[in-house]
């Protein structure tokens, strides 16, 4: 009988992806700094938060709120879009969980950017 | 050209199927957590944005944020941005080679979900 899948198509997809390991060490490192920021972004935040205009610009213009708040995002934010693109990874296949992981990291780049821009404003 | 052998494997536990356990409930509250974390740090940084453009668009999204409705996002943020760093740092222990066992993860479970609960208590009432 005629086959009509090729060994390429049977192959695809089923192997690892040569990655793995650096995917699970890069979700260690951002989780264990996850154990610092949470609180110190928590404490340092709310102080913050709740003020009036002139107050919260005031507040966040100082060197440590501003630079921990900048760190904050870059450490959480990259450790939820990992979050997310491996949940992506496991439901999502083809080429809609290619272009969702693709929009989910250019989205994590310009939520960042947009943060520090703000922060850098307030600050500087 | 290759044979595609279609096998009958076992199916491992459907969610729908699946008794909900706190290990499981646990685990899936960590994915759950770090999504809705994404949607939050979107929140956070367009407040920042708005306190760095102008009084108006600061008194909108603050305005939003501080409202009934806001105060309840934000407090779902506290809870899970806790509960999230509390769930990863049971899966560093687990790598660790720690804990690795059903009781002491319930164990880990009910502390995460306590302390993020006490964590987002202590904001509210401040």
């Amino acid at each position: 009988m005629q086959r009509y899948l090729t060994d390429r198509k049977r192959a695809d997809g089923l192997g690892s992806g040569r990655h793995g390991t650096h995917h699970h060490w890069h979700m260690m490192m951002t989780s264990l700094a996850l154990v610092v920021v949470v609180p110190v972004f928590l404490v340092t935040f709310l102080a913050g938060f709740g003020g009036t205009y002139a107050e919260v610009v005031a507040y966040f213009s100082q060197p440590v709120p501003a630079i921990i708040v900048a760190l904050s995002l870059i450490v959480t934010i990259s450790h939820v879009t990992s979050e997310a693109v491996v949940a992506v990874e496991d439901y999502v296949h083809g080429a809609r969980g290619k272009l969702l992981i693709i929009g989910l990291n250019w989205f994590s780049y310009i939520l960042i950017a947009v943060g520090l821009f703000a922060i850098a404003r307030m600050a500087l | 050209m290759a044979d595609v052998k279609k096998v009958e494997r076992p199916l491992s536990p459907h969610l729908q199927v699946y008794r909900p356990q706190l290990t499981s409930i646990s685990s899936i509250l960590v994915r759950i957590t770090g999504i809705a974390l994404l949607g939050l740090s979107t929140l956070v940084v367009a407040w920042f944005l708005a306190a760095a453009s102008s009084e108006t668009a600061f008194a909108a999204m603050d305005g939003f944020l501080r409202s009934w409705f806001g105060s309840l996002i934000m407090l779902g943020g506290v809870w899970a941005f806790v509960y999230h760093m509390l769930g990863r740092l049971r899966h560093l222990l687990w790598d660790f080679g720690y804990c690795v066992d059903v009781p002491t993860s319930e164990k880990l479970a009910i502390g995460m979900l306590g302390l993020s609960t006490l964590v987002t208590l202590i904001v509210a009432l401040v």
